[in-house]
């Protein structure tokens, strides 16, 4: 391709690039070559960061909970979603109205779930108290354990809506015919969805598991407004640990973190792009 | 017979789970209409140690008033600064996003031109970054250009969020390229083709990342915090969570309020959020 082929597409990018080369690929960067050196010296000292981050029980725990978090709620949320979508698109337009009341949770500010986590999951809250009129026995919900259950929940919860909308869309994607034409060659609805609806649905995966991943980590909004920046440790994410070495100022070990934390997220996304382009041809 | 019992099923599965996805909101709403001395009634397990029982709740309060709305909009200017902070923010950032996000989209939605996959590879490992990952960096960043404790502090980066790209080139590739083919061939330059054909008919996309990108800034909580000193310039979503449970009642009506315009935009959008994408699909 010669360069006047190719300046109109760059032209429409370039104030896009240059403003995220300023604001995120150059601080990134930064962030990269912080990682190893000594912070205060500013001496190459190669992996010693990484060596430390890996050894400290802080940061071991953090990244275990957060890999946990994502490990256990994104297969969830995908698979509940998915359900609720075969459901709803059965329904025709009956269920366009459902679909607005699982969207609704997007609506609601963040600020005032901190209010609502309160009411329902104190110890003598109403999740509790509805617990005990059905005579089973309560749950101390911020102080133990649960504590996870309580932000897989609530991810579930805000999350399910938009999950669901985009699953329809995918199935609303799939020609009809191809359901017909397996009918009459006498395939039952389970054959259909395997053979038919999961294979369709391959390619609208990458976007979808994309966007559960990024909201993903947006629990920790309501994580630190309700439990502060140390909460029940089955809930600690890297954000809180991110957050508590910022405070204290040792940006080596944050720098570490954080290129480790991108080096996964970039490996998760080339495997996702895999399993997209594959399916796309 | 068969058929029914399965749809009377997975109604009332469909049922329940709408339930519990609305209970929520529901509740906020009733709070902001019940005085605070029921409040405190209900609400007595949470607020002291020690006491026996559990929170009680009200499907309609004893005592409905409008007490709580008249203490927050009469009697709380500070309220108001962060309200209309997060207004400002909001706004701009949106308007910033939409400058430079449309033709970026665009962009990558039609041309070619070398290293454009890894460039939008990069874009999407860029949005799934935690902000924690480069709050450092971004503080030094701001330091050094003198916006820290400045709301352009805040717009400035958010305006670069790699995540309206993506969300508006979904859009965008879905418009069929043969449309595309016949007006280049009708004599159409590349901006008129911009402004006559991907404007129009990527509208929903465009929407769809006001919608997503409203709800993303009025919860904006954590550059904010880190970022700003000056109380004045919060948001609301920072001074909101500071209102106690001993002012339980206000902290409802509060919350009712800014979810006002949430939903607002989300009842206006929430069409173009479904039909944009549904129509996407159509290209696979």
């Amino acid at each position: 391709m010669n360069m006047r082929k190719q300046a109109p597409g760059i032209l429409f990018i370039l104030p896009s690039f240059l403003g995220v080369f300023i604001f995120v690929l150059l601080p990134f960067l930064d962030v990269v070559r912080r990682s190893f050196t000594e912070t205060f010296s500013g001496k190459f000292i190669g992996l010693k960061n990484y060596a430390d981050i890996f050894h400290n029980t802080a940061f071991r725990l953090a990244a275990f909970n957060t890999l946990r978090f994502l490990g256990l709620c994104i297969p969830l949320l995908l698979l509940l979603s998915l359900f609720l979508a075969l459901l709803l698109h059965r329904k025709g337009t009956r269920g366009q109205g459902i679909k607005s009341i699982f969207l609704l949770p997007m609506a609601i500010p963040v600020a005032s779930v901190v209010l609502l986590w309160k009411i329902f999951f104190q110890s003598q809250g109403l999740i509790n108290g509805m617990l005990h009129l059905l005579g089973i026995s309560q749950v101390n919900w911020m102080n133990t354990k649960a504590a996870f259950w309580v932000l897989v929940i609530s991810y579930i919860w805000r999350n399910l809506g938009y999950d669901v909308v985009l699953w329809t869309a995918g199935l609303a994607s799939i020609p009809e015919t191809l359901y017909e034409a397996a009918k009459v060659d006498g395939a039952g609805s389970w054959q259909c969805f395997w053979k038919i609806t999961v294979p369709n649905l391959l390619p609208s995966v990458f976007t979808i598991v994309v966007l559960s991943v990024l909201n993903a980590f947006k629990v920790f909004r309501e994580a630190y407004l309700v439990a502060g920046d140390y909460p029940h440790e089955s809930m600690y994410l890297l954000q809180h640990l991110f957050n508590n070495w910022y405070r204290d100022l040792s940006v080596d070990k944050m720098a570490a973190a954080a290129v480790v934390n991108s080096v996964i997220i970039f490996i998760l996304i080339l495997f996702l792009k895999r399993i997209w382009d594959t399916k796309e041809e | 017979m068969k058929k029914k019992r399965v749809s009377a099923v997975t109604g009332s599965i469909l049922g329940f789970l709408a339930f519990l996805t609305v209970l929520p909101a529901a509740l906020l709403f009733i709070g902001s209409f019940t005085g605070d001395g029921e409040l405190g009634e209900m609400l007595r397990p949470v607020l002291q140690e020690g006491q026996e029982g559990f929170v009680q709740w009200r499907l309609v309060p004893l005592y409905p008033t409008l007490k709580q709305y008249v203490e927050l909009l009469v009697d709380s200017p500070s309220f108001f600064t962060m309200f209309w902070n997060s207004v400002k923010l909001t706004g701009a950032i949106i308007i910033g996003q939409l400058l430079v996000g449309v033709p970026a989209a665009w962009g990558f939605s039609q041309y070619r031109f070398w290293g454009k996959r890894v460039l939008f590879l990069m874009y999407v490992a860029l949005m799934m970054m935690p902000f924690q990952v480069l709050m450092l960096s971004d503080y030094l960043l701001l330091d050094y250009l003198n916006l820290l404790d400045t709301h352009l502090g805040l717009i400035l980066p958010a305006v670069f969020s790699t995540f309206p790209v993506f969300i508006m080139y979904r859009f965008f590739t879905g418009i069929p390229k043969a449309l595309i083919e016949a007006a280049r061939l009708d004599g159409a330059g590349h901006l008129e083709i911009f402004f006559k054909i991907a404007l129009p008919l990527g509208s929903p996309g465009i929407l769809s990342a006001v919608v997503l990108g409203f709800l993303e800034y009025w919860n904006f909580i954590e550059q904010p915090m880190a970022f700003l000193k000056t109380k004045s310039l919060w948001p609301f979503s920072l001074f909101l969570p500071q209102i106690g449970f001993d002012n339980a009642g206000l902290a409802f009506a509060a919350s009712v309020v800014v979810m006002i315009p949430a939903l607002f935009v989300f009842a206006a959008g929430q069409n173009y959020l479904e039909q944009g994408i549904v129509s996407m699909g159509i290209k696979e």
